[in-house]
């Protein structure tokens, strides 16, 4: 365990070295969370109980929308990432060979990488969006304590989705392809383009059952008090379902890859 | 003169060529990576197209006349991004060295950062714009005049992206991890005028018009050819600015590009 846990604050350190880099994408994250506000303050003077959320629940859920973008790598990226770029190379194969698993590696990275991007761009955003906004805040220290245990669990869904594209790498070499393809999918069944509440019918329906769901809605819907009581635990345990399911699916491909990894040149 | 103008452009195909070559290798690649582009700003209008189930208005604006704003701002990035948006990625030349080797090619500098890892699957972009373009088109009343303002603004819309992902991108030059406030104008321009600006307050549309140019990407334009009279009250000559106002923003770029590169100084390391 130690060992995972200084892999972890190596990944934190490897990210918090580059500050310009932060400060922008936070000017950036901003910037789009002004601009999804206006809309949706269009939209919900229209129609006030759109999706059974009211202004100040969607204005809410533009900034945590765009706190979330980073933290749990919606467009990708990520110790996957490190992970695609070993197997086009062909270093993965000594990554068989260490006495390490490397799911926990990667998983372990991942979440340095997703703890400093939450304490920085999940943040702050957040932060100048309430300066900006009236916004909603979590109502006691239940649904916050609920919050802080959906974000790690939306961050290992999406680290899990995030690594078995990097794996596909494996069979077809360059995974660059795969990636934009699922981050097509995250973009949109997260409910980063629009919430999933606003969904048509069915759409909606299959939409919340979705691992996509368990990145932004569930916890919005958490921190907005939308999910109350029962409604939590079954928004975690959705959330803990996929987190477990995909994990495991995860450790059969690697064990399917490993028979199969042939070393570049050999 | 014509050489002047057209010499760099040849090599600027000759290079992309290369690089069209290069990517069509990995087969399956190249097709997802195709087909993903065209999905990933296509749920975008999916995601407008869902907005309009929950209204039947935005910004007083219908469904068919935001997606002929969304058209128009989209195919002028989209094209953009085909031939400039690899210039986003001067901080990694920089950083790497490459940036140094360019500049002793015999082909002018800014015609190589543009040209680099040139990515024919970007059209995928352009088509997807073309697609919404095309169906909020035909509930148009077109006429002689209504046309030629469409083909003005594309043309001019381009060019105006064309000038913000180059003039934002030199800040690399001073930063060179800084590259994604450039994301903030250039994508963020791209989404702010796919919404009517009615949206948005007055003091933003009059900052898009005086300060940071956007709203002559496709608003005033698009006011024109829709037949709709400006909310801000602006005279009817706004909406044919549009090429002025492209012309003297590439100057602008081309300014910030030149002052970029005599402050260039190499990394040093």
């Amino acid at each position: 365990m130690p060992l995972h846990v200084s892999i972890a604050t190596r990944a934190f350190r490897r990210y918090s070295t580059y500050t310009a880099a932060t400060l922008a994408g936070i000017f950036t994250n901003c910037v789009f969370g002004v601009i999804v506000c206006f809309v949706y303050t269009a939209v919900w003077d229209q129609s006030p109980r759109a999706g059974g959320y009211d202004v100040q629940d969607a204005l809410t859920y533009a900034w945590l929308g765009q706190a979330m973008i980073m933290t749990v790598a919606v467009w990708g990226g990520g110790s996957p990432d490190d992970l695609a770029e070993r197997i086009r190379s062909g270093d993965v194969a000594l990554d068989f060979y260490r006495p390490v698993g490397i799911l926990g590696w990667y998983v372990a990275a991942d979440l340095g990488r997703a703890t400093f991007h939450l304490l920085t761009r999940g943040i702050a955003p957040t932060i100048v969006g309430a300066l900006l906004f009236d916004l909603r805040w979590p109502s006691g220290p239940i649904t916050w304590l609920a919050v802080a245990a959906s974000i790690p669990l939306a961050v290992l869904v999406s680290f899990s989705l995030r690594f078995l594209v990097a794996a596909s790498g494996f069979w077809i070499l360059d995974s660059q392809g795969t990636k934009v393809l699922a981050a097509s999918a995250a973009v949109f069944f997260s409910g980063l383009t629009v919430p999933l509440v606003l969904f048509p019918g069915w759409l909606q329906d299959v939409a919340v059952l979705l691992p996509w769901a368990t990145f932004l809605q569930v916890p919005a819907d958490i921190w907005l008090g939308q999910r109350s009581g029962l409604e939590v635990l079954a928004g975690l345990g959705l959330q803990l379902f996929w987190a477990v399911a995909l994990l495991a699916g995860c450790a059969l491909v690697l064990r399917t890859a490993e028979r199969k990894v042939v070393v570049q040149g050999g | 003169m014509a050489e002047l103008l057209l010499t760099p452009l040849v090599r600027y195909c000759e290079i992309a060529a290369l690089w069209v070559r290069a990517s069509t290798t990995y087969r399956a690649s190249f097709w997802m990576l195709t087909v993903g582009g065209f999905l990933i700003t296509g749920v975008d209008f999916v995601g407008i197209w869902i907005l309009f189930h929950t209204v039947h208005s935005l910004g007083g604006f219908s469904l068919r006349e935001v997606a002929f704003l969304y058209g128009g701002t989209g195919l002028a990035i989209a094209i953009a991004d085909l031939f400039v948006g690899r210039i986003e990625r001067l901080g990694s030349m920089i950083r790497l060295g490459r940036l140094d080797t360019m500049m002793v090619r015999p082909v002018p500098l800014l015609i190589q950062v543009c040209a680099d890892e040139f990515a024919l699957r970007r059209i995928a972009r352009v088509v997807q714009a073309l697609v919404v373009f095309g169906w909020a088109s035909a509930y148009v009343d077109w006429s002689p005049g209504r046309v030629a303002m469409a083909a003005s603004m594309v043309v001019s819309g381009s060019v105006i992206f064309f000038a913000l992902f180059i003039a934002f991108a030199c800040l690399q030059f001073w930063t060179a991890d800084s590259a994604e406030v450039a994301n903030a104008f250039t994508y963020g321009g791209n989404t702010l005028t796919s919404y009517p600006l009615t949206v948005f307050p007055g003091e933003v549309v009059k900052a898009l018009t005086f300060v940071l140019p956007l709203a002559f990407v496709n608003w005033y334009p698009s006011l024109y050819i829709l037949g709709r009279p400006d909310p801000l009250g602006f005279p009817a000559w706004t909406q044919v600015l549009s090429p002025v106002v492209a012309l003297a923003m590439a100057g602008i770029a081309a300014l910030v590009w030149r002052t970029g590169v005599r402050h260039y100084r190499s990394t040093g390391s």
